[in-house]
């Protein structure tokens, strides 16, 4: 990728848009009100797809807007609509061991880190660069070519879990 | 500032993925451990697709897609079991939810 094709404003929009989806996240799992907490994933769902438009990803990033915080999200609203609210707030947020779950994901978070630091030169310098403009296209020759078979199990996949969910949440079969 | 590399956004997923085990693994609530394996698949996602630019093929795309049906799936049924519980036994908090321990 020639330095003329990189969008001047790049590294600000990656630290704005990494901020949100990480204070988000943070939000997601620290607030009492379990609509808050979804307020708080829809708006690292919408950073995480600006991440992904900056990854010369359009397709996927309109996928993760449609279905995730189109389809995903209103799932999770309308659930927790239905399950009463009132009392949950009131009660204890955390389990007993959390120190032991936040110590865990400290040190996972530091193997990462470690791990990336070690292997930060495994990792070429300049990303390649992709053909612009077709990436819809590609991704849907892709999907109905090399990926066919994996295509269907997925469909076959969702049709399952519509049956399985409708089983589960009916009163009487 | 420096170029963004790839290595940005791993550490960026790692910190998302981080943050999805630590509501996993701490909070009560069952509507918001299933909003944190979304943040864990998220995060997936988007190391998947920072490695599909960094390779410049498409095959990385294509896996995140299968992984937003496979989150959609899982979301739906979690929610189905969720309110079937609720129905069940009137509450929502994980610790409470031990009908199989003994």
């Amino acid at each position: 990728m020639n330095p003329a094709m990189t969008p001047v404003a790049t590294p600000f929009f990656f630290y704005l848009l990494s901020g949100l989806a990480i204070l988000g996240g943070l939000l997601v799992i620290t607030r009492r009100n379990a609509v808050h907490s979804a307020l708080a994933l829809i708006v690292t769902l919408l950073a995480v797809a600006g991440l992904y438009l900056m990854l010369y990803a359009p397709f996927v990033a309109g996928v993760q807007i449609i279905v995730y915080a189109g389809g995903i999200m209103v799932l999770f609203l309308f659930v927790i609509m239905l399950v009463n609210l009132e009392r949950t707030i009131r009660e204890r947020q955390f389990n007993r061991i959390w120190p032991v779950g936040l110590v865990a994901g400290c040190a996972l978070l530091a193997l990462f880190l470690g791990v990336y630091a070690k292997g930060k030169s495994l990792f070429p310098e300049q990303a390649r660069g992709l053909a612009e403009g077709n990436n819809t296209q590609q991704i849907g020759e892709m999907l109905y070519g090399n990926y066919m078979f994996a295509f269907e199990i997925a469909s076959l996949l969702l049709l399952v879990a519509i049956l399985g969910a409708v089983i589960m949440a009916k009163k009487r079969i | 500032m420096a170029e963004i590399s790839t290595l940005h956004y791993l550490v960026v997923a790692a910190a998302l993925f981080v943050l999805g085990v630590i509501g996993v693994l701490t909070r009560r609530n069952v509507v918001i451990v299933l909003m944190s394996i979304e943040l864990i698949l998220n995060a997936v996602n988007l190391n998947l697709v920072a490695f599909s630019r960094m390779w410049g093929g498409l095959h990385g795309q294509i896996f995140s897609i299968f992984i937003v049906v496979d989150a959609a799936a899982e979301a739906a049924v979690g929610l189905g079991i969720l309110i079937a519980f609720f129905r069940n036994k009137e509450t929502i908090n994980v610790d409470e939810i031990d009908l199989l321990k003994w």
